[in-house]
């Protein structure tokens, strides 16, 4: 691989580049498809290729190819030099990369059972004893369950003689009912909509119980056909993790985000609140209870590798200390234009695309003092909601609504009857200012968003979540009666 | 698409994906299969991205990928690769085969289509000059875009995309088709110093039909205009949205129920026959209509055909591939999807239809109401009532006595798409291609009745 990444980084400097980098890339995926009991499709797919990335008079460059050859290399790494060129004509601030060691070595996902050396057959059987037993159940208009395995080698070779070797080993899988009664659509979900994501081994897999919790699950999207609309209202509301983690994606993980703060990504998804006169002012994000951190090295976590895709070593960043916003998620060019050192961010999706400010995985920190059981048996009234249905929030990242699966009524502490299609709204500081207790460690888990995407041309990001559920105060659900 | 022969210059042309596809097929008959379809993808991609008026991103790509169906009575296996050359192929069958022989069978017979119908010629679907498209008329395109926001003193953010896309397709059952499409596309956001944003975005097939300046003036004018925006209360506004917004709208219903399998699978809301819309509201998809971005075939290789989606109002058809088409009795529209696909088929080329109605007819017979440039992040709340939830955002102002008096802050909507075709009571004559997540559409403003605002941002 040496004489492959000495001979891009060569011929890029030759041609002008004052700064080049690599990444030679292979992917193996395999995913499993099952609907209402029958094997819908099985794929394996297998990428490979390279990305140079180069600085040219304080302009950035990109040219990428699935053809791992010498002469495409020579051809790729002088095309994006040219393209620097080009970015060069309508620069206004030169890029100036901050100062880091060269980064040497390998990492590797840990993993006890080899999701791709595990045979098919194996696989499919146990996948589809769990929709089987989704579909068996009176009421179910079809089922839908997944799996699906990707391992990632990478290699990142840089001009200041960086040289690293990396392995990940992502897995995640789900099954999810749907009963259909005239409009009505109801549909439950098990780990959770998204599929439960973790960086492990077919263990993990194991580890859900899918078969075990597929009867419940389909039981309650039947019986939520039949179940009042969830009330309209100021609310006592408990995430479980199953929707807290996509609260903390969206409200807190993209805002965090350096370049969005900067402005790049305006034209796509938006930007930011979080100017960095907040992190000045040490803006008040949420309630002291609030501790949010950025935690590459978290295990299990699909946010977890040894080097960033600028050769940046893992790290963890604390964006919320205690309620205050204290962090971003940050890379080489952006950290220095607030002082600060990259906090290491930067991936990129596959050999074809940049890198970017991606979340690596952004945890909200469990608090000593009661579980998740505990939060609601301590809840006089409420409204428990789990299993993320649908998202949405503004360009800045402030007004949100999100729907979830299911809300259970809480009264005297005791969760109790279902309602159908909550939703709930607000803005996020006073949302998470809101927050009034967050679930032990005891309730802790690693859950994941396989499918965060990003940036023009389009990126799939792979992120990580630690959350063990919290309750929130006065917030408004329900914008409709359907 | 258009088939050219020979690029002149070493480059592959469709014709030596279609023999590589081939090849592919004889591997997999090696290997057992007793059906299979190869489908090569390729590309050439550039985007040119800019952001605070200078360009901070600029990419190109080439890739390519093959992907192969391997049917063993009622059993299917698809494997792909990126790797194209014969060991790739070799490999790719056989582990397209080890999926299929592990597979347990199905109940239903695997239904590759049948060459049925000639592939048009669709010379409209290619232009040199996006094909040819360099960095350096990207930057170019970037930089008129940002001398437009200059001159109105805003900043601009956007992106200029140039691609050619390869598509070739062979099945054992004598399928065999192949050709090359461009497109382009350049969209920006510009934002003033006071709070106001705009937006403005073209797609076509050829690159030299875009206008960086003219993009580059919409949305900074609209910036300048949405400057210092006031705070307005939720609830039902009237609305005029343009051709950004609207495109969201087909995109959603293309997801939500255009499909055979939604249909067949209960989850769709469309019902033959059924009224959705009001008398103003045709929308058809058409893959060889020259004012979007065409494809002659499907990733099955089958001919697309013009479906009528909608018809006065009146639900008319949705899409099929083939799959869902033997489960029907009838034959594919030619709107598959790459395999194994179980979302089952998409309309990629959604046109509605114009009506009669300028833009400032849209506007001056509108007694109060707000007109929305576009819509930010739209998810489905209620999918078989296609109830969307989504926010406004680079361009929302309140008209009163048919005139734009001023900037308002972004709105929330948690609103049924349905009721809004059903409230559409004026479309405007001219239409733009907008690309959007399912493919692109070609899309008129509208005058909607009602629309159902639930809450209110910071700006």
């Amino acid at each position: 691989m040496r004489d492959l990444t000495d001979r891009a980084l060569g011929t890029a400097s030759v041609r002008g580049a004052g700064y080049a980098d690599i990444r030679i890339v292979r992917r193996l995926d395999e995913s499993i498809a099952i609907k209402t009991g029958r094997v819908e499709g099985v794929a394996s797919g297998e990428s490979e290729g390279f990305g140079v990335r180069v600085l040219v008079d304080g302009a950035w460059g990109f040219a990428s190819s699935s053809r791992l050859e010498p002469a495409e290399i020579d051809r790729v790494a002088g095309d994006a030099v040219r393209i620097a060129r080009a970015s060069a004509t309508a620069l206004r601030r030169r890029v100036e990369l901050d100062d880091r060691p060269p980064a040497r070595g390998s990492y590797e996902t840990p993993v006890d059972e080899d999701p791709f050396a595990l045979s098919l057959e194996t696989k499919i059987a146990s996948l589809l004893e769990a929709d089987k037993s989704a579909a068996s159940v009176r009421g179910v208009g079809y089922t839908e369950s997944t799996y699906a395995a990707q391992r990632e080698w990478k290699t990142f070779a840089a001009t200041d003689g960086s040289f690293t070797e990396q392995t990940f080993t992502h897995v995640g899988s789900a099954i999810e009912a749907n009963a259909i009664k005239g409009d009505e659509h109801q549909r439950r979900s098990y780990p959770d909509a998204g599929g439960a994501w973790n960086a492990a081994g077919y263990e993990f897999i194991r580890g859900l119980d899918l078969a075990e919790r597929a009867g419940s699950i389909a039981e309650e999207s039947v019986a939520l056909l039949s179940a009042p609309q969830c009330p309209s209202g100021q609310f006592t509301i408990i995430l479980d993790p199953s929707q807290l983690y996509l609260q903390i994606h969206e409200s807190c993980g993209h805002p965090s985000e350096l370049d969005r703060v900067f402005g790049t990504e305006a034209s796509y998804a938006g930007t930011s609140f979080l100017t960095t006169d907040k992190l000045d002012e040490a803006f008040r994000y949420g309630s002291d209870l609030v501790t949010i951190v950025a935690d590459a090295t978290a295990p299990g976590g699909m946010g977890t590798f040894g080097w960033d895709d600028e050769g940046v070593a893992a790290q963890a960043v604390p964006l919320v200390q205690d309620g205050i916003f204290i962090g971003y998620l940050s890379s080489r060019e952006t950290a220095p234009r607030i002082g600060r050192r990259s906090g290491g961010a930067m991936r990129a999706d596959g050999w074809n695309r940049i890198p970017l400010i991606r979340m690596t995985n952004i945890n909200l920190l469990p608090r000593p003092g009661m579980s998740l059981a505990e939060i609601v048996a301590d809840t006089d009234e409420g409204l428990y909601l789990a299993s993320n249905r649908s998202w949405s929030i503004d360009d800045r990242r402030l007004n949100f609504q999100f729907a979830t699966e299911v809300a259970y009524e809480i009264k005297a502490g005791q969760k109790g009857r279902l309602f159908k299609n909550p939703t709930y709204t607000g803005i996020t500081y006073d949302f998470w200012r809101s927050c009034d207790a967050v679930g032990d460690e005891s309730s802790y888990r690693m859950l994941g968003t396989p499918n965060c995407g990003k940036g023009e041309p389009g990126q799939i990001g792979h992120i990580g979540h630690g959350v063990s559920g919290a309750r929130f105060r006065n917030v408004r659900v329900g914008v409709g009666d359907w | 698409m258009k088939a050219r022969r020979s690029s002149g210059d070493g480059r592959r042309v469709p014709a030596d994906w279609l023999a590589i596809a081939e090849e592919t097929l004889s591997l997999a008959r090696g290997e057992g299969a007793t059906q299979a379809e190869a489908l090569v993808m390729a590309e050439d991609a550039a985007l040119t991205r800019f952001a605070n008026s200078e360009i901070h991103q600029n990419v190109a790509e080439t890739n390519a990928s093959l992907n192969l169906r391997f049917v063993s009575g009622k059993r299917v296996g698809v494997a792909s690769t990126s790797r194209l050359d014969r060991d790739g192929l070799r490999r790719v069958a056989e582990r397209a085969g080890q999926i299929a022989r592990n597979v347990a069978e199905g109940d239903e017979v695997i239904a590759l289509p049948t060459p049925d119908r000639p592939i048009p010629d669709l010379l409209v679907a290619f232009a040199e000059a996006t094909a040819e498209a360099t960095p350096e008329l990207r930057a170019d395109g970037a930089r008129a875009v940002i001398a437009a926001a200059d001159s109105a003193g805003v900043t601009a953010y956007g992106s200029f995309a140039t691609t050619v896309e390869t598509t070739a397709v062979a099945n054992t059952l004598g399928i065999r088709s192949a050709g090359q499409r461009t497109w382009s596309q350049l969209l920006t956001v510009s934002m003033g110093p006071d709070g106001g944003s705009g937006y403005a975005e073209i797609s076509a097939v050829d690159a030299a039909r875009i206008d960086p300046s003219a993009i580059g003036r919409e949305a900074s004018e609209r910036a300048r205009a949405a400057a210092n925006p006031v705070a307005i209360e939720p609830g039902e506004w009237p609305v005029v949205l343009t051709e950004y917004a609207v495109s969201d709208i087909l995109d959603m219903l293309g997801y939500l129920g255009f499909s055979a399998l939604a249909v067949q699978e209960e989850r769709s809301f469309v019902e033959l026959g059924k009224r959705v819309g009001s008398d103003l509201v045709d929308i058809w998809d058409d893959g060889s209509d020259a004012h979007g971005l065409p494809m002659a075939f499907d990733y099955e290789g089958v001919p697309k055909e013009r479906v009528q989606l909608i018809e006065a109002g009146i639900c008319k058809g949705v899409v099929y591939d083939a799959q869902r088409a033997a489960k029907d009795g009838v034959r594919s529209t030619g709107h598959g999807l790459p395999a194994p696909n179980p979302w089952g088929p998409f309309p990629l080329n959604m046109l509605m239809g114009a009506g009669a109605a300028s833009r400032d007819d849209l506007i001056g017979n509108l007694e109060r109401g707000l007109l929305v440039t576009r819509f930010h992040y739209t998810n489905p709340v209620h999918p078989k009532l296609a109830i969307v939830t989504g926010m406004t955002r680079d361009g929302t102002f309140l008209i009163e006595g048919g005139k734009i008096v001023g900037p308002v802050k972004n709105l929330r909507y948690t609103q049924s798409y349905l009721d809004a075709l059903g409230g559409v009571e004026a479309v405007g004559s001219e239409r733009r291609c907008i690309k959007g997540f399912l493919g692109a559409s070609v899309v008129p403003p509208v005058r909607i009745a009602s629309w159902t605002f639930t809450g209110a941002t910071e700006h």
